[in-house]
């Protein structure tokens, strides 16, 4: 692994699924807490599938802002390519 | 017809449904301005400037199939056929991309082209690269067309949109987005859609199956139903599925025809994939791309397959409409399956997820078809032929302004669409045989140096056209093949010919000098070319492609067992 390194070029995706399912997931438990009639919950057999949902989501957001800060995107330090691999390719073209 | 269909499929979609799709659209676009800053070169437009790490464009790499043509057409295809459905996924798509992981890729990224007819241009010359890049830049922005046609009718019924609003509104979002973020967007985007498809199906199929008692649940009813129920429970021999009534021909027929010819043809040589690849920011990483794809892969046709059966037996109208063979003009058929899923099953809330995940299938199709399409044309169209040589910023340039005419080229194919609705059912189904041929011709001219630049044009003309021949020979009744057995002789055929044509104009034309084939055919590309680092980001026993590409074969066995 590289040792110096500066913060990522193009921003990091998981941030962004993260925001997405975190606003869903709340939006869905609200309305499985909340404002989902006794139509809605038969319609799914008894289940209340945007309270489960919900709370499905807000998992996955954790997950994904937790694995982004874990292991932050690594860029090389600007003047060293990018990988081992890529020199040894660059050398023989 | 179409007022019954209105009256059976509207959904009741509410203020939370509409800002949760509205939400999604915001991210989208947002996407799209954030990756505008990382692009300053061609190479950042076209392929993400090849930095993408390999969960992102193995995601990518499935996503820019799993279209809403492609979630409607296999519910449908659970709905009708039921198990025989998983063909399509664990013969027809896995071991593919397993062979492209861990075969073709080192030749594509390792020759560092950018796109696959650029490819076919240093392996074979001019003329089997215009043949492969005229043909696929058109076949990319009619394709487009159809999804954006399809969207339109799929919101029409579910929502009441005229057809016009959704195909400019839809065709300006994906427009906007890949304009600015040029592949990036169409990436994350793509991954983000991937996410959104799997918050939809995961919970539909759950629900469903909690009402019909469970898996066995489930087999019951389609076993109540009656019908071919063998068929329909079991994978194995799927006389249903291909129309093909001897059992042993049936078997072979999927597994030459789809699980050989037509998989490997579509996804080892289809641009729109391989730019997934391609934009990986290491050899490693490039190989891993379609193996971690193809996990999800393995996977998500349970709930894809499942919900189609579910449908077919939840939904009144359909269980009717089945029952009768399909013969019966109720206004739905088995395309509805999932509409009439969603429609039966989520409350709102779910059901704005739902509506999303639709449409954001459907645009990320499109913006996979857009960002291959604009690739293509602008370096093996326009800078190889027409404009040479001039400074990379001309050619992002030249990039922005083709996927401006992409789109409008695709609106007007979807309004054409709408009036000729047959003409663009030939047309995809033809654009599908352009990949059967080209698969030979990558496959010999990777592993037979020998083959000449003229065989490789001649080969993908000729065995395209007896695709068509068989085709046409279908449609007119000279041939009996119902179902979906027609595409797999056809492409078979296609396959043949392009072997034996190329073989033999090969054995009277003259070959390129080995020298100018290294990096392009195996037995000239000497072994550490082949290999990729194994050290820093690339180590580990779990980033092995030989690792990942048995682990998923192995996956794959194990649930054709399961469900034989």
């Amino acid at each position: 692994m590289t040792g110096q390194v500066r913060s990522a070029g193009l921003f990091d995706l998981r941030y962004i699924l993260g925001l997405l399912f975190g606003v869903y997931g709340v939006v869905l438990t609200v309305m499985g807490l909340w404002f989902t009639d006794s139509d809605g919950i038969d319609k799914a057999g008894g289940v209340n599938v945007n309270l489960w949902s919900g709370l499905a989501m807000l998992v996955v957001a954790v997950l994904f802002a937790g694995w982004a800060r874990l292991r932050p995107i690594r860029l090389p330090a600007a003047g060293q390519s990018v990988e081992a691999g890529e020199t040894v390719e660059a050398g023989r073209d | 017809m179409g007022v019954l269909a209105d009256a059976n499929l509207r959904l009741d979609a509410g203020v939370v449904d509409y800002a949760l799709l509205g939400f999604y659209f915001v991210m989208v676009l947002g996407i799209g301005v954030l990756a505008r800053r990382s692009v300053s070169s061609s190479l950042d437009f076209f392929l993400s400037g090849r930095s993408m790490p390999a969960w992102v464009t193995g995601l990518a790499f499935i996503s820019a199939n799993l279209g809403a043509v492609e979630i409607f057409g296999m519910t449908a295809n659970g709905a009708q056929y039921g198990v025989p459905t998983v063909h399509y996924y664990w013969i027809g798509a896995i071991p593919a991309m397993v062979f492209l992981g861990l075969v073709m890729m080192p030749f594509y990224y390792g020759s560092k082209v950018r796109s696959v007819p650029e490819f076919m241009l240093r392996r074979f010359g001019r003329f089997a690269h215009l043949v492969n890049g005229l043909s696929f830049a058109l076949a990319q922005v009619l394709i487009a067309g159809v999804n954006l046609y399809a969207l339109a009718t799929v919101v029409d019924l579910l929502l009441g949109w005229p057809l016009w609003v959704s195909i400019v509104a839809a065709a300006a979002i994906v427009l906007a987005y890949t304009t600015l973020g040029g592949l990036s967007a169409a990436i994350y985007n793509e991954v983000m859609q991937f996410f959104v498809i799997v918050a939809m199906l995961l919970p539909l199929t759950l629900v469903g199956l909690h009402k019909v008692g469970g898996w066995s649940g489930l087999i019951d009813r389609v076993s109540a139903a009656g019908g071919d129920v063998a068929n329909q429970v079991h994978s194995w021999p799927a006389t249903n599925l291909t129309g093909i009534t001897s059992a042993t021909l049936s078997v072979l027929g999927i597994v030459f025809g789809l699980g050989f010819v037509l998989s490997f043809g579509y996804w080892t040589t289809n641009f729109a994939e391989v730019q997934r690849a391609l934009s990986a920011k290491s050899m490693s990483a490039a190989r891993r791309t379609p193996l971690i794809g193809a996990y999800p892969k393995t996977l998500i046709v349970l709930l894809i397959v499942t919900p189609g059966m579910l449908a077919a037996v939840l939904s009144p109208e359909l269980a009717q409409y089945k029952a009768s063979g399909g013969k019966l003009d109720n206004g739905v058929t088995y395309n509805n399956a999932i509409e009439l899923l969603i429609r039966d099953l989520l409350p709102n809330g779910m059901l704005g997820i739902a509506i999303t995940g639709l449409l954001a299938a459907f645009m990320a199709g499109m913006a996979a078809n857009v960002s291959s399409f604009n690739t293509v044309f602008t370096y093996d169209i326009w800078q190889s032929y027409v404009v040479k040589d001039k400074p990379d910023d001309y050619y992002l340039r030249t990039g922005r302004v083709v996927t401006v005419f992409g789109c409008l080229i695709a609106i007007g194919a979807a309004f054409i669409a709408g009036n000729f609705n047959n003409i663009m059912d030939y047309l995809q189904t033809l654009f599908g045989f352009f990949n059967a041929p080209l698969f030979a011709t990558f496959l010999l001219g990777m592993f037979w140096k020998r083959m000449t630049p003229f065989a490789g044009g001649l080969g993908l003309i000729v065995g395209t056209l007896s695709a068509v021949f068989i085709d046409v020979l279908n449609r007119n009744e000279v041939l009996h093949l119902a179902g979906q057995g027609a595409s797999f002789v056809a492409a078979s055929v296609a396959f043949v010919a392009d072997v034996l044509v190329s073989v033999i104009v090969t054995l009277v034309t003259r070959p390129k000098p080995d020298s100018e084939l290294v990096g392009l055919v195996w037995s000239l590309t000497p072994r550490e070319r082949r290999q990729h680092s194994a050290t820093g980001e690339n180590a580990g026993w779990y980033r092995k492609p030989v690792v990942l590409g048995g682990g998923v074969l192995a996956l794959t066995v194990a649930l054709s067992i399961v469900f034989w």
